[in-house]
């Protein structure tokens, strides 16, 4: 054979390279016959290219459709029955909730100090893909984003209300719903206690959810060779029956749990837009202006994943965070600025504090709060952790294990910690400070403009707090949608155009049906309780965690 | 007429790329010129490797085993992508100037209605860079 001299491989040398860092390293692969792929139906209908998941795909699609359709037709009889379920899984399991939430953090703080934090996303060499800004804009938009702006005045202001309620008590039960002991006709303990609750619904614990999903995709993925989606997080439990229906099931509950909290999603986050405008505008509130401003959204989120991860979802995403950003730091510097500064160390520390008494599991006398508020909330972040997970874990390539889970999880939680200080504490403030009962009195949906037209310049900060509510969802839209065809293409994540494309519609055709057939609440009650199984699948996500990371080599 | 001609390839999709080898071959032959095998991979485990690394190793064989089959020369360059759907045009327009092509030579669909809302990657191609580029369509 003649020797070919110009064989070379033009990525090697950097200044030819372009894109994503190469990387490697050593990784420690599964060996398995499973080819990704290999089950998927390709087609071209139409002209319209496929590569699908046969299996998932047609069984998600139609279920879907078969459920939106149930929901529409049979509203009056469905609603108790979701409405019963959540429930009855908020109340009766909620000790399991809870105590799982501990079982993530614990473990997440349990990796950041232990050697296995060295171990690196996608080999021993690998360079991260994306800049700090960048990565962190994406993952605190697909996070929580939409729920910051929605909660971020109303949470603490219901908490310090009840908790300065204090305890009420029927036939020896309590009826109030004051968070732990609440803060009787104490103004400045409610207010601590208030901020702390709210603290604790949107800290350590949805992080470490998101983590733990997060962590056991990519180190699956991309040290271990397994497709990108959700079944392989059971490889260590499964084996080679993952490919199989066990694996099918995970993977279509994935596909559930994050289409109807989308959809649920978008429909609640349509509402406060449309309130916000009208309040603002005068804009007529209604239908019309909610499905416009749904098929607003889903259009511009469907120009954001054409254009791809890099040109469209990193972008809006740091747009997103600039935003949110001028935000915050207007409401810092106009709002009570000394207050807040203070009230960040004082509601850390009595986040500390409490911290204990929040997440214990069992023996709760504030049944209403720990069962309504955080069981509700673990559920409702677990149920989303499929989705925010894996696009975490899509983009973390090239971090350490404990960059990653400093990143993750303690970031995130001390920017929750200063927003929900900033805008939950500028509300209690004007309240206690001036007496302004506005905001208490307020509509949920409205509580943030409320608390903003205290402040100056409310005409701008509220069409910028109505911008944020809108791009937030764009940005959760966009996301969500490239997770839901990766997963229904087999963990391809080179799938044609059209894939996602179908998927972004669906969500805002789901979004848009409930809304005007009502039915939201019910197909919410029905994504939180997805969480139940989530909840397993995480527990096991641990146990992968820790088998998989045994067996990588450390950086 | 042509130095160096820029085939890109899809290592998961060979058997849909045989002509345009073939054609790539013959016109390289021809010419004497050398052929630039062009992929663009995602960043998470596919079809083809587990990682971009082991896709670039391949992507290396699959030249060394082309210019065996051809006897022209032949190189390989990989691009890593966080979302190859999205990004294949962009990087295979850079990758024309980046290795020098004066020819493009890449399979392409039959066309279609749907062509006009979702080109064909050929079509961006040939609409983006100045160089020569040929597209070879399936038998009917």
């Amino acid at each position: 054979m003649e020797k070919n001299p110009q064989q070379e491989s033009a990525a090697d040398s950097p200044e030819t390279s372009e894109g994503v860092p190469s990387p490697d390293g050593a990784v420690n692969l599964i060996d398995t016959d499973y080819v990704i792929g290999q089950d998927n139906v390709t087609a071209a209908p139409l002209g319209i290219s496929l590569d699908i998941h046969g299996k998932v795909f047609a069984i998600s699609a139609i279920a879907t459709l078969f459920f939106v359709i149930l929901t529409l037709a049979l509203q009056t009889e469905i609603e108790p029955v979701f409405n019963a379920m959540r429930d009855w899984l908020t109340s009766n399991l909620a000790w399991f909730f809870i105590l799982a939430g501990n079982v993530f953090v614990l473990v997440c703080f349990g990796l950041i100090v232990s050697p296995l934090g060295k171990v690196r996303i996608g080999g021993t060499e690998a360079k991260p893909d994306f800049t700090y800004v960048g990565w962190f804009s994406m993952l605190f938009a697909a996070g929580m984003g939409i729920g910051l702006m929605f909660y971020g005045v109303s949470e603490p202001m219901s908490h310090f209300d009840t908790a300065l309620g204090g305890v009420s008590m029927e036939n020896g039960v309590r009826t109030d719903w004051a968070p732990l002991g609440g803060a009787a006709g104490d103004v400045a303990a409610a207010a601590r206690l208030g901020m702390a609750a709210t603290i604790f619904h949107w800290g350590l614990h949805p992080w470490a959810i998101y983590a733990v999903v997060a962590l056991a995709l990519a180190l699956f993925s991309f040290n271990k060779g397994l497709p990108l989606t959700i079944r392989s997080i059971f490889y260590p439990l499964l084996g080679e029956r993952v490919w199989g229906w066990p694996g099918h099931i995970i993977d279509m509950l994935a596909v559930f749990a994050t289409l109807f909290g989308l959809a649920t999603s978008l429909g609640i986050g349509a509402s406060q837009a449309s309130a916000g405008l009208t309040y603002l505008f005068g804009l007529p509130s209604g239908n019309v202006t909610m499905v416009l401003l749904i098929l607003g959204i889903t259009s511009i989120a469907t120009i954001s994943i054409l254009a791809g991860v890099d040109k469209g979802v990193k972008r809006l995403s740091e747009i997103n965070m600039v935003l949110a950003f001028l935000l915050l730091a207007f409401v810092l510097f106009v709002g009570p600025t000394l207050v807040i500064f203070t009230g960040f160390f004082e509601n850390l520390m009595a986040y500390v504090v409490n911290l204990p008494a929040f997440s214990n599991p069992f023996g709760r006398e504030d049944a209403n709060f720990s069962q309504g508020w955080t069981a509700f909330y673990w559920a409702w972040w677990i149920s989303w952790s499929p989705f925010v997970g894996m696009f975490i874990a899509r983009v973390s390539r090239g971090r350490t294990v404990r960059e990653f889970l400093v990143a993750v999880l303690l970031v995130p939680s001390l920017v929750s910690v200063l927003w929900m200080t900033a805008f939950g504490g500028t509300a209690i403030n004007q309240f206690i400070g001036s007496g302004f009962e506005g905001v208490r009195e307020a509509a949920l949906e409205l509580k943030l403009f409320v608390m903003l037209g205290e402040l100056p310049l409310t005409e701008i900060t509220s069409f910028v707090g109505i911008v944020l509510v809108i791009v937030f969802f764009i940005t959760s839209s966009d996301s969500g949608s490239l997770v839901i065809d990766t997963i229904t293409a087999g963990g391809k994540v080179d799938a044609p155009k059209a894939q996602r494309v179908f998927w972004a519609f669906i969500e805002g055709g789901i979004a848009i049906a409930l809304l005007l057939g009502g039915g939201l609440v019910a197909l919410q009650a029905m994504a939180v309780s997805t969480g139940l199984p989530f909840t397993i699948v995480l527990l096991v996500g641990c146990y992968a965690i820790f088998k998989g990371l045994m067996s990588e080599p450390r950086g | 007429m042509y130095n160096k001609i820029m085939v890109p390839v899809d290592l998961a999709h060979l058997g849909a790329l045989e002509r345009s080898l073939t054609i790539a071959a013959d016109i390289a032959r021809h010419y004497d010129a050398e052929i630039c095998y062009v992929s663009v991979t995602a960043n998470t485990p596919g079809p083809v490797a587990h990682n971009p690394a082991e896709y670039e190793k391949k992507l290396a064989e699959f030249a060394e085993a082309q210019h065996a089959s051809h006897g022209q020369p032949t190189t390989s360059k990989m691009f890593v992508s966080h979302d190859p759907t999205a990004d294949l045009d962009d990087f295979l327009v850079k990758a024309v100037a980046l290795v020098g092509a004066d020819l493009v030579l890449m399979a392409t669909h039959l066309p279609h209605r749907v062509d006009a809302i979702m080109p064909s990657h050929g079509d961006k191609i040939a609409a983006h860079t100045s160089v020569s580029v040929f597209l070879v369509r399936p038998r009917d």
